[in-house]
């Protein structure tokens, strides 16, 4: 029920009401932007019941997957120092 | 799709696997609840419970929105949809839960008028272009949703829209986890706390779960890698013996949450006293109802409603299993008396609950049908 779905802004359409126009993985749907008024066409949103409840912030995007990234051979190394360091 | 398929990578999720491995304690359990449906189904739909070492068990507590309303409430939406030149509108969700009268959808098809819509936007708009009938929007969901309730009563407010009521039905989530704490005995050592609600009221408002009770929370968005990481997280807060409230999920929640949210929610909706949660029952403040100052939109305020209390079936244990004390195998009816296509319980009637959830995927299939 609470689902969120990505979106990406692509026009506003009534400044007045809060409406833009947003592409849901590739259909074009009205959203509100009530709740999320400092986003701007380009932005990526979270989508939920027609209305975007927040920035997705690509940045922190990016840092997540990056750390992802690096878990598994941050672990295998510490390991492999492990064996090393033993006697 | 972006931000989606990233977080379903084969090769993060083994890399999240390798370092839940090594935080596990051979032959030390670690019980962690989440509480939202969209957890429970990627839990299930992608075999997360199967992929973890057998020390770390997922227990699915009371995140689905759809399945706590009582079957009393349910009742008086069937009762609204009824009533002369009423519209009746809800998410698809909410169709097919039967309350002791049966469904919405059933009561379509004797002839009322209920129809689905997507966004309560869709609702407001429909009253905007039937201007001789009542639009009640039947509402649920917890404060992800009830936002967007909030801003459509503004707009209703603000434009004059008579024609349009709420039937409120939102609840709150720290409520539940308090009574899930509180239970004797409780199984639950940390929780994989809500995203999406998280976007609404931050991260604060998990913090008595650390503070009080000491357990660990991380806050986490729906994809498998997602609820892995949370999972390694959580480890690494029970090896350092730290209980804190982290954040997972922070391409989308900040700490505060979303102001202009709390800020139209807070204009148009109140806490109600007690609020009764199907297979929890009665949970003081963990629900919201429409100001007085809104009244005129409030359906509970412009219909007498029945507001007849109905019991939960006495068979079903979803109670137990929305505290964790149970799984959904362990009760008697489940996939027998009690299936998606006539749920008996709270965790059967959306597929996002524990019990659908867990009878769509994870059904040992009998080798002689299968």
């Amino acid at each position: 029920m609470c689902l969120g779905i990505p979106a990406q802004l692509v026009e506003i359409v009534d400044p007045a009401a809060k409406i833009a126009k947003a592409d849901v993985a590739g259909v074009r749907r009205d959203v509100s932007i009530a709740l999320c008024p400092e986003a701007s066409p380009g932005d990526w949103v979270l989508i939920h019941v027609g209305f975007a409840l927040a920035r997705i912030d690509e940045e922190q995007a990016r840092e997540t997957l990056a750390l992802l990234e690096q878990i598994g051979p941050q672990y295998e190394q510490e390991l492999a120092e492990l064996r090393a360091g033993t006697p | 799709m972006r931000f989606v398929s990233e977080y379903r990578r084969p090769d993060l999720a083994r890399n999240v696997l390798r370092e839940i491995e090594a935080l596990v304690e051979p032959g030390c359990p670690v019980r962690i609840m989440e509480v939202c449906g969209g957890h429970t189904h990627t839990i299930y739909r992608h075999g997360l419970q199967q992929l973890v070492p057998p020390e770390v068990e997922f227990l699915h507590g009371p995140g689905c929105p759809v399945c706590v309303i009582p079957m009393g409430r349910v009742d008086d939406a069937i009762w609204l949809a009824e009533q002369p030149d009423v519209v009746l509108t809800t998410f698809g969700d909410m169709l097919r839960v039967p309350g002791k009268r049966g469904s919405l959808l059933e009561a379509k098809a004797r002839g009322a008028d209920v129809r689905m819509v997507y966004s309560p936007l869709d609702a407001l708009e429909l009253a905007r272009r039937e201007p001789d009938r009542t639009v009640v929007f039947f509402a649920i969901g917890f404060e992800t949703t009830a936002p967007a309730t909030a801003v459509t009563l503004l707009h209703a407010r603000d434009e004059g829209i008579e024609n349009l009521c709420v039937f409120c039905n939102h609840v709150t989530i720290g409520p539940p986890l308090r009574a899930i704490l509180d239970t004797p005995g409780t199984l639950v050592e940390a929780f994989v706390a809500p995203g999406h609600v998280s976007t609404v009221i931050g991260t604060r408002p998990f913090d008595f779960i650390a503070r009080r009770y000491g357990k660990p929370v991380v806050v986490t968005a729906f994809e498998p890698v997602d609820i892995l990481h949370a999972t390694a997280m959580i480890l690494r807060q029970l090896r350092d013996g730290r209980c804190e409230v982290e954040n997972q999920y922070t391409r989308v929640v900040r700490r505060d949450g979303n102001l202009r949210a709390l800020d139209a929610l807070a204009e148009t909706m109140e806490l109600r006293e007690t609020f009764e949660w199907r297979g929890l029952g009665w949970i003081g403040e963990s629900a919201l109802r429409i100001r007085p100052e809104l009244a005129a939109w409030d359906a509970e305020a412009r219909f007498d409603l029945p507001a007849r209390h109905e019991d939960d079936f006495k068979a079903c244990r979803c109670g137990e299993v929305l505290v964790g004390a149970i799984k959904p195998v362990d009760c008697k009816v489940f996939g027998t008396a009690c299936t998606p296509e006539r749920p008996l319980g709270a965790c059967m009637v959306s597929s996002e609950g524990a019990c659908a959830a867990a009878y769509q995927y994870a059904r040992p299939v009998s080798l002689t049908t299968a």
